[in-house]
């Protein structure tokens, strides 16, 4: 019996001969990533382990991101002990302005190949899948363990096989395609196994558009989101990484617990209504709702691309009076790309606010908190009640497009209406 | 391990980390501390429930959203000794597992428990007891079963790295 590209990726970076769904195994890290909330937790864990020291401090990663630039004086203090305890085991460190949103980062500059393991103590690590690789979201005792000896623990998932046919339409994008998965598996259809995404639909997407559809792979309650890589994800590494790495693949015949199919020839773009990311509706069902708040970033999509949808509608238009829209590029990089194809003019001058990288209104933790009976469109991964500010507030998920799009009408809208 | 305590009950399916420890809490790193804002977003109330021993009782895909270990954190400081639900999102469950707490999948039990129902588990036999009446468990795996027996991720990494022999 062959094996998927989760079975291959796992049985490459641990002990075992061999494996198969459910059986425990310690999986070795290529990288292990921690942030202003998970890592000051972690740090203190590491030491209740008795260990001093990092497995490997070239393999460590620590980038604020949550708190983003210090709100108040406790977040100061979890991004004091961030930067001093990077300085104390020398491991790597993006200090704020140089870095932006972690899962972002890792990506962007070529710490993430195919077939590596990388372990964040975020849920969203598995963004990472978008470029191939298992990239697993650990709670604080786990990353300590990571820190400590490189390793987690793992029972070995199955694999759902989610087949993308044919070709997605005008303002379709990477986050509709993971949007329609979770409506049809449910935001539990994918726990204790990987979703491994194939098709001529999921090889058409670029990396940015990759990145959202494994960013969202764990609002399915899946263990991660893995595309396999392809010619895309080597053009993508080429310049970014001078880490060795091969493209596989699940083996023909390979044991799937499942397939899903999607077709993309008939998706229009998709709304995840509050307070869930399974609730999830055709645009067209939802427009007209009132939008207080237009919020485009986050590390599902934060990317170039968004931001260049995005500012194809807003060019030359201004924001709604009863709305106020803010723009959070997921990276310095991403930042200043954008300054210099002059997409953040084209923000600015519509009447956005235009935010440094944070993770920031996403989570709820600032720069853009919801009052009650307040409507946000979000191009986030998550709705969930009081995710973005008041329990009495909603929040809508949705792609760049439809997210500007809503920030020009101050209400859910067809794109095409407003372009 | 045979651990109880009196029913707290959660009856709501896909209850997220945020409304059981709302983001803006985070930046809190005192254990003790993460008491007061447990179920800030879902029921507040339920926090004056949490005495002596108790069994905390959930439905479906419990803790689905975030790595936030806070959650577990709190609820073990709280006095919860272990979990019975239906089912778990995957990172709360390891959270659970690595601070030693135990998490049990007993969708019969979790359906009979009521609040104040006197809850007895038996992790090796694997059964839930609700006031007497006893429900098969769905077993543990032997690799989280040993690191909750060892006390969770901390005591069995204190053995490998030799701080305890």
């Amino acid at each position: 019996m062959g094996h998927t590209l989760a079975e291959k990726i796992l049985l490459s970076r641990s002990e075992a001969d061999s494996l198969a769904p459910g059986d425990v195994v310690m999986v070795r890290c290529d990288v292990v990533m921690t942030n202003d909330i998970s890592g000051p937790i972690a740090f203190r864990t590491m030491r209740e382990m008795g260990v001093e020291k990092v497995f490997d401090p070239a393999k460590v990663v620590l980038i604020p991101d949550h708190f983003v630039p210090a709100k108040d004086v406790r977040s100061a203090e979890l991004q004091k002990v961030l930067k001093e305890w990077a300085a104390e085991q020398g491991v790597v460190f993006y200090d704020q302005g140089r870095g932006g949103i972690e899962h972002a980062v890792l990506v962007e500059d070529g710490w993430v190949v195919p077939g590596s393991v990388v372990a964040g103590g975020d849920s969203h690590t598995c963004t990472l899948g978008a470029l191939g690789a298992f990239g697993t979201g650990l709670g604080s005792t786990d990353v300590a363990a990571c820190l400590a000896f490189g390793e987690f623990w793992q029972a070995v998932p199955g694999t759902i096989r989610v087949e993308f046919s044919g070709e997605k339409g005008r303002f379709v994008t990477g986050k509709d395609l993971i949007l329609a998965v979770i409506a049809q598996i449910g935001v539990d259809g994918g726990t204790d196994h990987v979703l491994e995404f194939v098709g001529p639909g999921a090889e058409a997407l670029s990396i940015d558009e990759r990145l959202a559809v494994a960013n969202l792979a764990v609002e399915a309650g899946s263990e991660t989101g893995i595309f396999p890589a392809d010619d895309r994800t080597a053009a993508y590494l080429e310049g970014r990484t001078d880490r060795p790495w091969t493209a596989e693949r699940s083996d023909p015949d390979a044991e799937f617990a499942r397939s899903v199919r999607i077709e993309l020839d008939s998706l229009p773009p998709l709304i995840a209504l509050p307070h869930s990311p399974g609730n999830v509706v055709a645009l067209a069902e939802a427009v007209g709702r009132r939008i207080d708040q237009v919020y485009i970033g986050n590390c599902s999509n934060g990317t170039l691309t968004d931001l260049r949808q995005a500012a194809e509608i807003l060019r030359g238009k201004q924001v709604h009076p009863r709305t106020r829209a803010i723009v959070v590029p997921a990276t310095q990089k991403i930042w200043r790309a954008a300054l210099a194809e002059g997409l953040l003019d084209v923000f600015a001058a519509a009447g956005c606010i235009v935010s440094t990288p944070t993770c920031g209104a996403c989570f709820g933790g600032g720069n853009g908190i919801l009052a009650a009976g307040e409507n946000a469109l979000a191009t986030t991964n998550r709705n969930f009640k009081g995710r973005m500010g008041s329990p009495e507030a909603g929040v809508y998920l949705g792609n760049a497009w439809v997210a500007a799009a809503a920030a020009v009408a101050g209400e859910i809208v067809d794109p095409a209406e407003v372009l | 391990m045979q651990l109880g305590g009196n029913a707290v009950v959660i009856r709501e399916r896909n209850v997220d980390t945020d409304v059981l420890y709302p983001g803006p809490f985070l930046s809190i790193q005192d254990v003790n501390q993460m008491k007061q804002p447990l179920f800030e977003g879902l029921n507040p109330a339920l926090r004056d429930e949490l005495v002596g021993d108790t069994v905390l009782i959930v439905g479906e895909n419990f803790g689905t959203g975030s790595s936030r270990e806070h959650v577990p954190q709190a609820m073990k400081a709280s006095g919860i000794r272990c979990v019975v639900g239906k089912s778990f999102a995957r990172i709360f469950y390891r959270n659970c597992i690595n601070l030693g707490m135990p998490v049990v999948v007993c969708p019969g039990a979790a359906e009979a428990a009521s609040p104040g129902s006197r809850i007895r588990i038996d992790t090796e036999a694997g059964t839930v007891e609700v006031d007497g009446k006893r429900f098969e468990a769905k077993p543990i795996p032997a690799f989280m079963h040993d690191m909750l027996s060892s006390g969770g991720l901390v005591e069995w990494a204190r053995v490998r790295s030799g701080a305890v022999g």
